[in-house]
Order: C-alpha cells, then sequence, then structure tokens
C-alpha cells in the first residue's frame, strides 16, 4: 500500500506545499530518506504513526524549521528555504509544540505578535492589524479573556490562545504539531472541533500531527501514516483505515469499526488475551 | 474588567504606525530626568561645589572661566562617561537576559567582567602599561570571553541554562587567573588593579568619552533595529521562526552587540558591579511590560550609575569610594529582595 501510481501522479499538480525527496536528519541520525508528501489543497491533513516515526520531523520540514539534508520542500513553486521568511510566514504558520508565553504577557498583546510578519519598522500597528486580532480572538472563544494574563490560564484555554495567534498570522495554511498533548479529553475535543471548523468555514488548509489514530480518523480529510520515516499509506480515513494497515503501522491488533457517531473508522485494540495468543502462535 | 495595557497606536493617513506602550514612555522620561538631575548634581558635588543653577549656566557655555574648567573639561566627562557605560551596561544586561531568557544571564554572571578583568590585569600585573593600554587590554579581555562564551554555549541556539552555566564555567577560570595575576603582583601594581577591579568614574576625560559615545551611536540604533525580532523571540525559537524572524541572524546581531556594549563600557570603567544584572530587572517592574525592555533599560542603567557615583562621592568625598562598591552594594541588595519577593509570588 505504499505511494501508489496514483499519488506520484498528483505530485505534478500545483498543491501548494509539498516536500519532494526530502532527506530528514537531526545531526547524524537520520529520521527519514527520500520522502515525499503531498498536501493537497484545502485539506485537513492529519500525519499519524508511531512513536520516533518521523511525523514531527516532517511537520518541521514542512515549516522550513528543519532544512532537509536532501531534496526540497516546495511552496507554492519555489524551495521553501530561498523565500523571504516574512513572506513564508504571511503564507504558511505554524503551531509549535514548544512555546514560551513570555512572563507578564495579556492575552491580547500575545495574539496580537502574530501578526508580526505583517508589519515592519513604520508600520507596526494598523487598523488591519487591530481587527484581525479581535476576530482571531472571537473565533477562538477568547475574546473575554483579552486582558487577562496568559500564565493565568487553564491549559485549554492557553492552547487555544495559541491557535488565535497563529491565525492573527492569517495564513492559508496552517500546521499544527501535536495540538491536543496535555489536554484533557474535552479539551482536546474543544481543540479539534476548532481545527475542523477553521478549515471548513475559511477554506484554510491545515496540517496537524496527532498521537490519537480515532481523533485522526474522525477530523481528518486526508491522513498520511507514516513508519520508520517511510508512507506506508495515504487517502481518506475511511478508504485506508484498515486492521491491517493498524497492524502495519503501529504493530498493534484490532479491530476497526464504524465510529458510531460519524461513521468514520475507530479502532479498537484486540484484548490483551487475544494479543498473547497471537504472540504464542508466531512463536 | 480593568484594562491592563497601556500601549497605544499612532497612526498616519499615509499607513503609517508606531505602537507606544504609554507607561513605558513616561519610565524612560522619568529616568532621562532622573539621570541628568543625577549628573548636574554629580557635577557640583567635590572640593569645589558648583550650585545647580550655575553648573546649568557653564554647561550652556555661560559661566566663568574658572567654572568652566572644572565643569566641561574635570567634572562633565566623568559623567558623559557614566551616563554611557551605565547606558551601555543596562542595554548588554537587557540583551542577554532576554535572549538567554534568564535573568541571571547577564554579563556579570557569565564572566564577561570577569574576562574584561584579566585583560586588565595582564597588562597592569604583567606589561605595566599605561591607563590608556589597560583599557584596551579590558577590551580584548571581554571580547575574548565573549567569543569564549558564545563558541561553547552555542548548540543549536543558546539555551538559557547552558548559557548560564557555562558563563559560570568561564567566569570561575577568569577569576583564578585574576587571583594568580594579584599574588605576582608587587604592591604598587596590586593597589592599582584593586582600583581597576571595584569600578570606578575617577579621572575620565574626553578620551575616554568619545570612543564610547561613538560606539553607542552605532549600536545602540543597530539593537532597536532588531528590538521587534528580540520579542518574537521570547516566545521560543520556533514560533519566531514560524511568524518570519531570521532567527540566527537577529540573534548573532544581539549578542554581539551586547558583548560589545558590555566589554567596551568595562574598559571605560572597570567591572561595575550588578549594574547590567538590575537595570533590566527594575527597569521591567516599572514598565509592567513583557519584552526585552531595551529602551527603559538602557536609561535605568545610566540613571543608576551616576546616581551611585554621586552618592558616593556625596557620603564618603570625592574619590573615596570606587562606584562599583555603591552598584555593588544596592546591586546584592536588590537581587535579594528580588528572590525573597518572588519566592513569596509562589516562583523560583
Amino acid at each position: 500500500m505504499r505511494a501508489t501510481p496514483e499519488s506520484d501522479s498528483k505530485r505534478s499538480t500545483v498543491n501548494r506545499l509539498s516536500a519532494e525527496n526530502v532527506t530528514l536528519a537531526y545531526d547524524q541520525r537520520v529520521i527519514a530518506e527520500q520522502l515525499s508528501v503531498e498536501i493537497p489543497d484545502n485539506s485537513f491533513t492529519v500525519i499519524v504513526g508511531p512513536n520516533a516515526c518521523g511525523k514531527s520531523t516532517l511537520l518541521r520540514a514542512l515549516s522550513r524549521m528543519l532544512r532537509p539534508g536532501g531534496g526540497r520542500v516546495l511552496l507554492d513553486g519555489q524551495v521553501i528555504q530561498s523565500m523571504p521568511a516574512k513572506k513564508v510566514a504571511r503564507t504558511l504558520g505554524l503551531l509549535p509544540q514548544s512555546s514560551i508565553a513570555p512572563d507578564g504577557i495579556t492575552v491580547a498583546d500575545l495574539v496580537g505578535r502574530g501578526r508580526y510578519p505583517h508589519q515592519g519598522l513604520l508600520r507596526q500597528w494598523s487598523a488591519q492589524d487591530e481587527r484581525v486580532v479581535s476576530e482571531s480572538m472571537r473565533r477562538t472563544g477568547v475574546a473575554e479573556l483579552a486582558e487577562r494574563y496568559v500564565d493565568e490560564l487553564s491549559g485549554g484555554q492557553r492552547q487555544r490562545v495559541w491557535i488565535a495567534m497563529a491565525l492573527a498570522q492569517q495564513t492559508p495554511l496552517l500546521l499544527l504539531d501535536e495540538p491536543t498533548t496535555y489536554l484533557d479529553i474535552q479539551h482536546q475535543i474543544d481543540v479539534l472541533d476548532l481545527c475542523a471548523e477553521l478549515h471548513e468555514t475559511q477554506g484554510r488548509t491545515l496540517v496537524a500531527v496527532l498521537h490519537d489514530l480515532n481523533h485522526a480518523a474522525r477530523y481528518a480529510t486526508h491522513l498520511i501514516a507514516l513508519r520508520d520515516g517511510r508512507v506506508i499509506a495515504e487517502g481518506a480515513p475511511n478508504d485506508i483505515v484498515t486492521a491491517e494497515l493498524v497492524e502495519q503501522v503501529f504493530g498493534l491488533r484490532c479491530q476497526v469499526i464504524d465510529d458510531p457517531e460519524t461513521g468514520t473508522p475507530l479502532v479498537v485494540p484486540a484484548a490483551r488475551k487475544a494479543r498473547a495468543e497471537r504472540i504464542t502462535a508466531a512463536s | 474588567m480593568k484594562t491592563r495595557s497601556t500601549t497605544r497606536a499612532v497612526r498616519t493617513p499615509g499607513g503609517l504606525s508606531l505602537r507606544l506602550d504609554l507607561r513605558a514612555l513616561l519610565v524612560v522620561v522619568l529616568l532621562l530626568a532622573a539621570a541628568c538631575a543625577a549628573g548636574v548634581a554629580l557635577i557640583g558635588t567635590g572640593d569645589a561645589k558648583i550650585p545647580a543653577a550655575d553648573v546649568l549656566r557653564t554647561l550652556a557655555g555661560n559661566g566663568n572661566a574658572y567654572q568652566d574648567f572644572i565643569v566641561n573639561e574635570l567634572r562633565l566627562p566623568r559623567v558623559l562617561v557614566g551616563l554611557l557605560v551605565g547606558g551601555s551596561l543596562g542595554l548588554g544586561g537587557a540583551l542577554f537576559q532576554s535572549v538567554s531568557r534568564n535573568p541571571l544571564g547577564s554579563p556579570d554572571v557569565l564572566g564577561l567582567s570577569q574576562g574584561s578583568t584579566a585583560g586588565a590585569l595582564v597588562v597592569i600585573v604583567l606589561l605595566s602599561g599605561t591607563s590608556t593600554q589597560v583599557t584596551a587590554g579590558a577590551l580584548i579581555g571581554g571580547l575574548v570571553t565573549g567569543l569564549a562564551i558564545y563558541l561553547l554555549a552555542w548548540k543549536q541556539g543558546v539555551h538559557g541554562y547552558r548559557l548560564v552555566l557555562v558563563g559560570i564555567g568561564v567566569s570561575a577560570v577568569a577569576t583564578a587567573v585574576n587571583g594568580y595575576l594579584l599574588t605576582k603582583a608587587d604592591l604598587v601594581d596590586a593597589a592599582r588593579a584593586v582600583v581597576w577591579m571595584t569600578g570606578s568614574l575617577g579621572g575620565r576625560d574626553w578620551d575616554q568619552v568619545w570612543p564610547l559615545l561613538a560606539l553607542c551611536a552605532v549600536l545602540v540604533p543597530l539593537v532597536l533595529v532588531h528590538a521587534r525580532g528580540l520579542r518574537m523571540l521570547e516566545m521560543g525559537d520556533d514560533v519566531a521562526n514560524a511568524l518570519g524572524v531570521r532567527v540566527q541572524r537577529v540573534r548573532l546581531v544581539l549578542m554581539v552587540s551586547a558583548v560589545l556594549l558590555t566589554a567596551a563600557a568595562t574598559a571605560a570603567a572597570g567591572p561595575v558591579s550588578f549594574v547590567a544584572l538590575t537595570a533590566p530587572q527594575l527597569a521591567r517592574r516599572l514598565t509592567r511590560s513583557p519584552g526585552p525592555n531595551l529602551v527603559p533599560s538602557l536609561c535605568m542603567g545610566a540613571a543608576l550609575l551616576v546616581a551611585a557615583d554621586w552618592a558616593s562621592q556625596r557620603a564618603f568625598g570625592a574619590d573615596q569610594l570606587p562606584v562599583g562598591v555603591v552598584t555593588g552594594v544596592l546591586g546584592g541588595v536588590y537581587l535579594l529582595w528580588l528572590l525573597v519577593t518572588e519566592r513569596r509570588a509562589g516562583r523560583i
């Protein structure tokens, strides 16, 4: 189920963001080689895979945080590293895993910093900036927190504030690196609902790395399954999520049933006993 | 809901807009006024006391020959060196603290002052050099230390704790070298070295003012142009990158500027302790605004140093007590107060 001829032919079309045969490595440790990924325009693409499969690394390469050792990442047909930094920042936003709220910063101030790529030395705070910031806060439901300090907020609220900051950047593409980590289930769904809404109502292209396969299957319009730095499968969740794929990617035996709420694939891990029998049978 | 923001936007019809923090602006104006007032008081202080009104008149060029000599030749350079050194240290400290995201990431703790001292001591003890050579030695010592810290701490960007720890290590080495040089020195050289090591503005003339002024004239605008990028850097490298800040370049420019400012200031006045550490912290508490607070820190440093020099002259007589002792005491007390109150507030 590797890169099918169909997805190869898609590569020549004009999706705005893609990686072509990239080699990704930290110092000497190679995470992925000859990896090619296409982000379909206007999709909510979710990248899944086991720990250390390279999914966050891929996202870092797509957002030019990591320079590929080989190959190239293309944004609107240009090599992303060769583009002016601020121009990229007006096209592609990123919500990284590690972000630091400076001491004593208010929500409005933090969200306002998302306007940086639209500003300059003599254009520091236009009326447009102000409008976009309040619109972003309204959209993410943090408008009433505007004057609160970020360090006083709960984890879920804080994540909304960071998303608001990324929205204020007004980029047609938005990349999110594990946006639901450290949140409880209610806030995880809350953040994912918000992402789905941004995707549906504004036609933004969203790319997220998610840990939870069921969340991925429920929210993604396009799923990319990675293992050991290779794309094992990609496509709509309904088309590609099967028990075989989950076993192949995660090494987990399971059933895939229809989510009673949404009809999307729902992964139910096999009972411990069943898995133990399999191991015995295999040996 | 009470409004905490004192930031206002000023816009022109042509599409230009400036963002002004009114509170920070007020703090800057008040600090500048305080620095100037302390400067005038300092000029009037000494064996020949001159009333403030006469000082102002003489500065404007309307004094008699005697006052003109004392004010414009003897004491004004000293005040200007004080203002420039204090401002440089305040700005350098703010840059270091912001880049390392750690209040301890300031030149005092990182060993830059000790490095400058080592350079100065080499010239005093081993070469018995002139005061100009001592200044050059201190400058070189500071720059070499800055380079060493840069090379040792730089690993995919500066991480706060790494920078502080490397700095403490470098500082320990430089302190050991300084101790060794002092034991090697004869009595006269040792006395000269110790005076230099406390940090003093005594006997500074126009020859010290010009190079320092020229350096500040280049570096301060350069730093301020990069200040918005620095604000973004406070949210972490990834966020800054995502917002289109050229992280490595901005950080390199700012660190080099900070090292140059600190080394030049230390070369001019000796390692005046704690200004670089405390000025940014004090400025930040006055403006109550997040961000590096570069201009308020600069003004705070200038005001602090000149005020400390005036206080030491006033209390102990002309040049009895080097200014570094006063800033050391004030800075130490302030640091302790800071730690105690922060602890109460539940931090650290």
